[in-house]
């Protein structure tokens, strides 16, 4: 379009007023030429102002619905203005064009706009009224699917047992190569840290104590919990949200199956027998790193890394981080599917909902953390 | 002629959709493409589109093998048709006013004020309430959602305009409503129009031409009465089924 500048120059839409009050239009008057356009439709108006003005159309190149619009526009200020405004030598599809393009329907009042300080506190308080909001759905949304476990436990028969081993598939076994990966490293790294700072007071074999204790109490589970929120929240967010916006879930409902048992139980069950698995592997695989680097790096024997680790860890510390697994798997998994049932029609709120399922389940897997090493501290386990 | 397709194979894996099809599209028509569901009528739509690869064979467009184009030449030749998808395809994003602003941003340099008046012309054409111009995509109904897209498919005043399925879920004035919106478009803006459908009355009122798709190739083509007259087993049933007899003793009772 740029090579045919000179072309275009010669094809300007253009309005030349002659003798007489006739405007002359000439050029295209097409979307293309759209400043030239208004530039020579605010020159009908002001030629209008001193005359009654006749529009001579048939110089016109090519008129397309953005030119007839704006003639249209023009002849609608001219006339409230109290000018003439007449076509001539317009042919029959200029005028079958010219009638087309004129909005017949009055403009619509946009609502009034509200204060800078009076939308602030408007959207606070929605944001505190929706805190509110998603906690009592969260806990009506747990209640809801206690029930349908316990509709589904009194009537085994319409136990799902193929959708959890394939939910225990996507969840538990695919996540297992990544997972293990990232806790090996993040428990090499650790000891690394471990050493070197330990290192200064001469203790550097403590560093078994470290990682064995930060590893199976905390790291594991809690590395374990943030990738699965991550990896198979959002899956679910998204599978569930999909499902939304294609009205399949309105589907199940009007066949007289409960969306609750079909969709979410066998994801919510997947993910409290997975977790657990995969905290559990995360643990061996931070321990194998963190021995690793503490017998390349901080000169250890293997034996004596594994005597010591025997004398620093007890059941109990493999206990506390197992614990904890399940209820992050729960909190994951509810606020999944809550926020995958929140989504409405657009692409964009299935993004926003996403995102907001793997914010919320980390934010709260964290919280939960704090919470249960309060109650361990505080019952001396 | 303003589209010609020669000799075109298309497929998917094993399957050859389209074997050899041979289509002219000329310019001032209104074009109704109909056969069975499942023969790929818009699979060739997409492929003329440029959505779909071929395996052989031409195509041209306004004159142009699209095969040779640069990268500016083929958007160029985009900005001048315009595509009314099954599903509408809105962005579901965007407000309905936004969605028909859309392509103007990109691809005209509008003012501000004439992108808001042009976008409320254009949904003013297709029957829609001003109302709906700052609606989500999801509020609105089926028959809004056909017609919001035929808006946003006309924003650049195309010189060809592809509808798939336009007056499927629309209600039968809505869909007649629609058959005249296009002819009228037609004759105003010198459009040709590609229609994809199953509507027997868009083919009786609106369509010039009719081309029929069959195993792959193109079984008959011309005006309706050429379709009427055809012994094709398939177009005899289509054409003279119970569905179409009151249609065609209605209409056109006289070349029955």
């Amino acid at each position: 379009m740029r090579t045919a500048d000179a072309v275009q120059e010669r094809d300007r839409a253009g309005a030349t007023l002659l003798e007489g009050g006739t405007v002359a239009l000439s050029g295209r008057w097409t979307a293309d030429e759209a400043p030239a356009v208004e530039a020579a439709a605010a020159r009908i108006t002001q030629d209008a102002r001193a005359q009654p003005v006749r529009i001579d159309l048939s110089g016109v190149m090519r008129l397309d619905t953005l030119g007839a619009w704006v003639l249209e526009r023009t002849r609608g200020e001219v006339e409230a203005a109290g000018g003439t405004f007449v076509y001539a030598g317009a042919s029959p599809e200029h005028r079958i064009l010219l009638r087309e393009a004129r909005i017949l329907s009055p403009v619509p009042v946009p609502p009034a706009r509200r204060g800078r300080v009076y939308s602030f506190l408007e959207a606070f308080g929605v944001r505190v009224v929706g805190g509110k909001t998603d906690l009592v759905t969260g806990l009506a949304f747990l209640g809801e699917v206690v029930l349908a476990c316990l509709r589904v436990a009194s009537r085994p028969s319409t136990f799902r047992g193929t959708a959890l081993v394939n939910q225990i598939q996507q969840v538990a076994f695919n996540g297992v190569p990544i997972i293990v990966l990232i806790s090996f490293l993040v428990g090499g790294i650790v000891a690394q840290q471990g050493i070197f700072q330990l290192q200064r007071f001469g203790a550097q074999s403590f560093v078994v104590n470290l990682i064995g204790l930060l590893i199976l109490r905390e790291l594991g589970v809690l590395l374990t919990s943030i990738m699965v929120a991550g990896r198979s929240g959002s899956a679910f967010t998204a599978e569930i949200g999909s499902m939304r916006m294609r009205e399949e879930v309105d589907a199940l409902r009007v066949m007289g199956l409960d969306p609750i048992e079909i969709l979410i139980v066998p994801r919510i069950l997947a993910l409290v027998i997975g977790l657990p698995i995969l905290a559990f592997l995360a643990s061996l695989a931070a321990l194998a790193g963190g021995g690793l680097v503490a017998t390349l790096y901080g000169g250890m024997t293997i034996e004596a890394f594994l005597s010591r680790l025997q004398a620093a860890v007890s059941m109990h510390h493999v206990a506390v981080g197992l614990i904890k697994a399940p209820f992050m798997a729960l909190i994951i998994g509810i606020i999944a599917t809550i926020e995958g049932f929140a989504v409405e029609g657009s692409a964009e709120s299935l993004g926003r909902h996403v995102t907001a399922s793997v914010v919320k389940s980390i934010f709260m897997v964290i919280v939960l953390d704090g919470l249960f090493a309060v109650f361990f501290a505080a019952i001396d386990f | 002629m303003i589209i010609s397709v020669r000799d075109l194979v298309v497929g998917f894996g094993d399957k050859i959709v389209m074997k050899g099809l041979d289509l002219d599209i000329y310019r001032g028509e209104i074009l109704g493409f109909v056969g069975p569901s499942g023969q790929g009528k818009s699979v060739l739509t997409r492929t003329i589109l440029g959505l779909v690869p071929k395996r052989s064979g031409t195509i041209e467009v306004f004159g142009e093998n699209v095969d040779g184009l640069s990268i500016a030449q083929r958007r160029r030749i985009e900005q001048r048709w315009g595509v009314l998808f099954q599903q509408g395809a809105l962005f579901s994003a965007l407000t309905v006013k936004q969605n028909i602003q859309m392509p103007m941003r990109e691809h005209l340099n509008l003012s501000e004020r004439l992108l808001d008046e042009f976008a409320r012309l254009k949904i003013e054409m297709v029957g829609l309430k001003p109302d709906a111009a700052d609606k989500l995509p999801s509020e609105l109904s089926g028959g809004m959602i056909k017609r919001a897209a035929l808006a946003r498919s006309l924003a650049l005043d195309p010189e060809v305009l592809f509808l798939d399925e336009p007056t499927s879920g629309l209600d039968p004035i809505g869909a007649g409503e629609f058959d005249e919106l296009v002819a009228t478009l037609k004759q105003t803006l010198g459009l040709t129009v590609f229609m994809v459908t199953h509507d027997l009355d868009s083919l009786y009122t609106a369509c010039d031409r009719i081309a029929a798709l069959g195993d792959g190739q193109i079984i008959a083509q011309g005006p309706i009465e050429a379709m009427l007259a055809s012994d094709h087993p398939w177009l005899r049933s289509y054409f003279h089924g119970k569905r179409a007899r009151n249609i065609v003793t209605d209409k056109v009772g006289v070349h029955a």
